[in-house]
């Protein structure tokens, strides 16, 4: 029977959360603070000639310039933390100001002169790809790996960017929606034989897609803080991750791990964007370093839509073979990404998730991705496979359609099992229930009785959508470090980021799960590094549910053994002879005969060694080392790195219905209903859960339908810089209620049962809006996302949309 | 590139009569700027892409806000909150239209402080212009947005002369309709100007979307008996459902005779840069019987004389659309 997995709790932080109590990286201040502020390119491309900072220096109360030259040289196409020899997007940070206060830096900022060197610019990936395009750096638009020979004949691995230029014929062709014949690409990958695959078909489906990045826009900016005092370094940043940013802020700050203390209590939201350090941390580190005085460097909310990272776009074209049975037997699948300035596309994590959706028998994947001269990419909920999600909705059940298969069953008999695979590799997965997540909700939104209803007349009609949202939901090998005082308290040590998800709470009950501890004689120590934290995973990629409960999990297997080892040496037996229960070990024939955890926890630290974190396991992570050196002796120690054994990913994965009302006039519609269930093992904190579910629908919402990067082609201008103009769902475009359910069979791979579930919500949503709109309009395909109002508008109309020539960050 | 955010130094000032906030205004003239709820003057004002020398808040200002009664007039004071005009019961009951419009504009909060007058006051909503960039609208020589490649879905289809902006304002289309007048002070006194007079387009002015001149204070909108109690119906398309502008809107108001209509007023709202008025629409339903039969007729005159951009295109049929359902409703 278990204490606290699978019940709900409050997690420590939510009542400051709730008064406003709680502090982020830019409520801190410290005397003698000043206040840093960026000036930004207003150059797509180009490079800076010359600064002159002279008036700026010259004020009262402007206290430093701070540019690229004040840091170590980066070569592209690394995105350096300011530009100089290469500007490749409006809003780049150029250099930093450091005033007494806010209104002074910006003064000072408006009386420098910079003068520039233009470039040439691109915003659209194909068209840097055509012959004569122009190239998001000088040196070319796409990053290729290099593989030579070494002198001892070791592989030397590297990369360079390369200008890459496609025929125009197959732009021509990629631009019409036909495979681009003769296109070459830097990734790709096959499995099966697609020839015979899709002569065995009996219907095949070619349609291409356009997917539109957008921008993160975290709520809380990415404003930092830094001091220096006796050579250490006290960094308030604004992060999804803990202990995943020490090594590489560490590095970027070249000091030691015990010179870093960096600090972050709570996080208005990341998305993927803040998953370890970013290159302005530099900034605020080094320029604090080099003024001697705490520097705040305050990141404002245009500045968070340049820096703050995007979706990648995508172009694309997939073929669908699918037998009379329903089965595919092969895909094709073409992605070319708009990588922005930092060239991140996620296109293999897109064709991840096709291989996931379908679990076709052959499948083949090209792609590319292309530097543009847009803001940077990166990580964004579900990067690659949500995107996919909301394309492939409609397309499924096109195919469905095509062998007059019912699109429910079409998905179930295409689903993801414990012995399926997922990825190029055809990797296998810990555990899968999806057709069971598909018959549940089939059963909770009552499918069948509401597609036996009419859809409407003439001037409303309804739609139904069913949609499926995958990612990898795990990581192995990470560290738990846990410490009983002497009064019997458990100090739970997490290096989990507290991004919004509370799952950095949900896993430290884990470790009171296995101590069979009650939760109010637990205290969790974590947000800042000098608070002992061991090395954890980063908070991205819907990992931590199943990475740390599992880190927890065997930290407290190993507090057990070293109180079991201290009751048989003081009591009798053999460790093997005791079990715990009630905060006690004791014997199992004599449970009157035992010690008491506080007891223990005495004698730990009377004992020494390994029993009080004078000694370690070799294995932990250096920053966990550290941590437990800085705990040596103050308690009974528990620590251990994950070593479960064990094969495969963990997936996450998520089935979304949803019935809309849709306005022929208007191209408007309501979402009548929502509901999802998961299959992500064991839920460990139901409540918890239950937000992530809602949460990621909503932004599902988003991606299917309002959420886009738009740039203007003539001068390389970014047109939504702001919330408003992104247009990221409210409450009124959503469902007041939703339903959200779980499997909730374990997985058997984590001995706490659970796996992540935080980016498959977004994209089961996104993909069953889009078969939803699909629905209502008879099948018609818009393939693209977001399908906004002016395209649904258009098609009613008999309009060509502006999408149709399939273009990212246009519309 | 703009993104200070944070206010750059200048003069404030917070007059308590009108009188005084007309002797600052003239004094000042274009060197001053006149502040209501301040939701559209922040933005421009943080962004640095329009500066002033001194802002001139009118919020302290008691004799400007609320609604009154005034024999057949319903006089609602310019400082009054959209949230006030969008719940008073008198506006409710005569002028619904302008209720309604006034309840959908931006979000709760923007209606709990920006002001009516505020809202008719705005400026366009031209991104290129917002972000500061010389345009014909800012002084400058071109416009970025009526070009093969420029992204203006949510531009004008009507009267674009050097600039396409669209007029941003949920109100005014409203009250248009409702044959409004603007009471206009200055420091030589006050003269009332038609709400159709008030809104001015690219071809009479550009650099100004009203008549108000430096100097002048908006004082009170009035809204005449011509319309009061009248069949109305009002409809904002946007992308969004709250916290966002209109991809068109419309706001009509009719005079029946048994079932056929004696009189009409249409508006459309954010496909010009003034709200426009559909007379050949108006003049189509005159005798006409209100209904699905004679919307599907005249509806598709709406869009006469459109000129589609790159891509805002859509506009002409939903503008269609939201006519045929106003007459159809």
């Amino acid at each position: 029977m278990s204490m606290h997995i699978g019940y709900d709790f409050i997690p420590p932080d939510v009542p400051g959360k709730v008064t406003g109590e709680i502090k982020y990286a830019e409520d801190y201040r410290a005397e003698g603070m000043v206040f840093a502020r960026l000036l930004t390119s207003p150059l797509p491309a180009g490079r800076v000639l010359n600064i002159d900072a002279s008036e700026a220096r010259r004020m009262d109360g402007v206290v430093g310039v701070f540019t690229a030259a004040d840091l170590p040289p980066v070569a592209p196409p690394a995105n350096p933390a300011l530009a100089s020899d290469y500007i490749t997007y409006v809003g780049q940070p150029i250099l930093a100001v450091a005033a007494t206060s806010e209104e002074i830096a910006e003064t000072a900022i408006g009386r420098i002169r910079v003068e520039y060197e233009r470039r040439p610019f691109v915003v659209d990936p194909l068209e840097s790809l055509s012959p004569g395009g122009a190239t998001a750096y000088p040196e070319g638009n796409a990053l290729v790996r290099t593989r030579e020979e070494g002198p001892d004949g070791t592989p030397v691995v590297g990369a360079q960017i390369q200008d890459i230029k496609w025929p125009r014929e197959a732009i021509d062709a990629m631009r019409e929606g036909r495979e681009p014949m003769g296109a070459e690409f830097t990734n790709e990958w096959s499995f099966g034989d697609i020839e015979t695959g899709f002569a065995e078909a009996a219907a095949i489906v070619e349609e291409p897609f356009v997917t539109i990045g957008y921008p993160h826009h975290s709520l809380e900016s990415r404003t930092c803080m830094a001091y220096w005092e006796n050579g250490k370094c006290y960094f308030h940043g604004s992060s999804q991750s803990q202990s995943a940013n020490n090594a590489g802020l560490a590095r970027m700050l070249n000091i030691d791990l015990a010179d870093l203390v960096f600090i972050n209590e709570a996080t208005g939201g990341g998305f993927g964007s803040k998953i370890g350090p970013y290159p302005y941390m530099a900034i605020t580190g080094e320029f604090s370093r080099q003024l001697n005085r705490p520097v705040q460097l305050r990141i404002t909310r245009e500045q968070e839509f340049y820096i703050g990272s995007a979706r990648s776009g995508i172009q694309g074209w997939i073929k669908l073979g699918v037998k009379e049975d329903g089965k595919v037997s092969a895909v094709d699948l073409i992605i070319v990404n708009d990588g922005g300035m930092t060239g991140g596309g996620s296109g293999n994590s897109s064709a991840q998730h096709v291989t996931v959706a379908y679990q076709p028998e052959s499948m083949r994947f090209r792609h590319i991705s292309v530097y543009t001269n847009t803001t940077p990419r990166g990580a964004q909920r579900g990067p690659g496979q949500n995107e996919m999600s909301a394309i492939l909705g409609p397309i499924t059940d096109k195919a469905a359609k095509a062998v007059g298969v019912d699109r429910v069953e079409f998905r179930k008999i295409n689903a993801l099992t414990s012995d399926g695979f997922q990825g190029g590799s055809q990797g296998p997965v810990t555990s899968a229930f999806v057709r069971e997540a598909i018959d549940q909700g089939e059963r909770m939104f009552h499918w069948r009785e509401r597609s036996a209803q009419p859809r409407g007349d003439g001037g409303k009609v309804r739609g139904l959508g069913v949609g499926i949202g995958y990612h990898g939901a795990g990581g192995r090998g990470y560290d738990g470090l846990l410490r009983m005082d002497g009064d019997g308290i458990l100090h739970i040590h997490s290096g989990v980021g507290n991004l919004g998800t509370y799952s950095y709470a949900a896993t430290c009950r884990v470790a009171a799960e296995v101590m069979q501890m009650p939760w109010d004689r637990c205290q969790i120590h974590r947000g800042r590094s000098d608070r002992h934290l061991p090395h954890s995973s980063g908070q991205g990629g819907s990992n931590t549910v199943f990475t740390h409960s599992r880190a927890n999990w065997v930290a407290g297997e190993d507090m057990i053994a070293k109180m079991k080892q201290i009751a048989a040496a003081d009591l009798g037996g053999g460790a093997e002879d005791y079990e715990i229960g009630g905060e006690r070990v004791f014997l199992r024939d004599d449970p009157d005969t035992g010690l008491g955890y506080a007891e223990c926890a005495r004698r730990a630290m009377a004992l020494g060694g390994a029993f009080s974190g004078q000694e370690y396991p070799e294995d932990i992570n250096p920053l966990t080392q550290l941590a437990v050196r800085g705990l040596a002796g103050t308690g009974l120690i528990g620590v251990a790195r994950d070593n479960i054994p064990g094969v495969g990913q963990p997936p996450g994965v998520v089935v979304g219905f949803i019935e809309i009302e849709l306005d022929k006039d208007t191209g408007k519609y309501d979402i009548l209903d929502y509901a999802a269930v998961a299959d992500c093992g064991t839920v460990v904190h139901p409540k918890n859960f239950d937000n992530a579910m809602r949460g990621g629908a909503v932004w599902g919402v988003g991606l299917a339908a309002l959420e886009r990067h738009v740039y203007d082609p003539q001068n390389g201008l970014p047109a939504n810089v702001g919330l408003y103009q992104s247009k990221p769902p409210t409450i009124l475009d959503v469902p007041v209620d939703t339903g959200a359910a779980a499997v909730n069979i374990p997985d058997p791979q984590n001995p706490a049962g659970g796996r992540g579930i935080g980016e498959p919500t977004q994209g089961a949503a996104c993909a069953a809006l889009a078969a939803a709109i699909s629905d209502a309009l008879d099948g018609h395909l818009f393939n693209s996302a977001p399908i906004t109002t002016d395209m649904i508008v258009n098609h009613l109309a008999g309009n060509s949309y502006s999408t149709q020539s399939l273009k990212t960050n246009t519309f | 590139m703009p993104s200070h955010d944070v206010m750059p130094n200048m003069d404030l000032y917070q007059p308590a009569v009108l009188e005084d906030a007309l002797a600052i205004a003239d004094r000042l003239g274009d060197r001053g700027w006149l502040v209501g709820g301040g939701q559209d003057t922040y933005g421009w004002l943080k962004d640095r892409a329009k500066t002033t020398d001194a802002l001139i808040d009118l919020s302290g200002i008691e004799s400007l806000r609320g609604i009154r009664q005034d024999g057949d007039t319903l006089e609602i004071g310019a400082m009054t909150t959209l949230t006030e005009v969008a719940e008073n019961p008198l506006v409710r009951e005569q002028f619904s239209l302008l209720a309604e419009a006034s309840a959908i504009v931006a979000s709760p909060q923007i209606r709990n402080i920006g002001t009516i007058g505020g809202n008719v006051s705005q400026d366009v909503r031209c991104w290129y212009y917002r972000r500061g960039l010389s345009c014909y609208r800012a002084g400058g020589n071109l416009c970025y947005a009526d070009t093969p490649e420029g992204m203006n879905r949510e531009h004008a289809l009507f009267e674009g002369s050097r600039c396409v902006a669209a007029g941003a304002s949920d109100t005014a289309p409203a009250l248009v309709a409702l044959n409004a007048s603007m009471v206009i002070r200055n420091s030589g006194g006050e003269r009332e100007v038609s709400a159709e007079d008030f809104f001015v387009g690219p071809a009479l002015d550009i650099l100004n979307t009203t008549v108000l001149r430096p100097g002048d204070v908006l004082t009170a909108i009035r809204l005449p008996a011509d319309w009061r109690g009248a069949s109305f119906h009002f409809e904002k398309v946007a992308d969004r459902n709250v916290w966002d502008f209109s991809l068109v809107s419309i706001a009509a108001a009719f005079r029946l005779n048994g079932d056929s209509i004696s009189e009409a007023s249409i508006v459309c709202g954010a496909v010009q840069t003034t709200p426009r008025r559909l007379r050949n629409v108006e003049n189509a339903l005159r005798g006409m019987s209100k209904g699905m039969a004679t919307a599907e007729a005249v509806s598709p005159m709406a869009a006469a004389g459109a000129r589609a951009l790159a891509h805002n295109g859509f506009k002409i049929p939903l503008m269609q659309n939201l006519v045929k359902r106003a007459i159809a409703a």
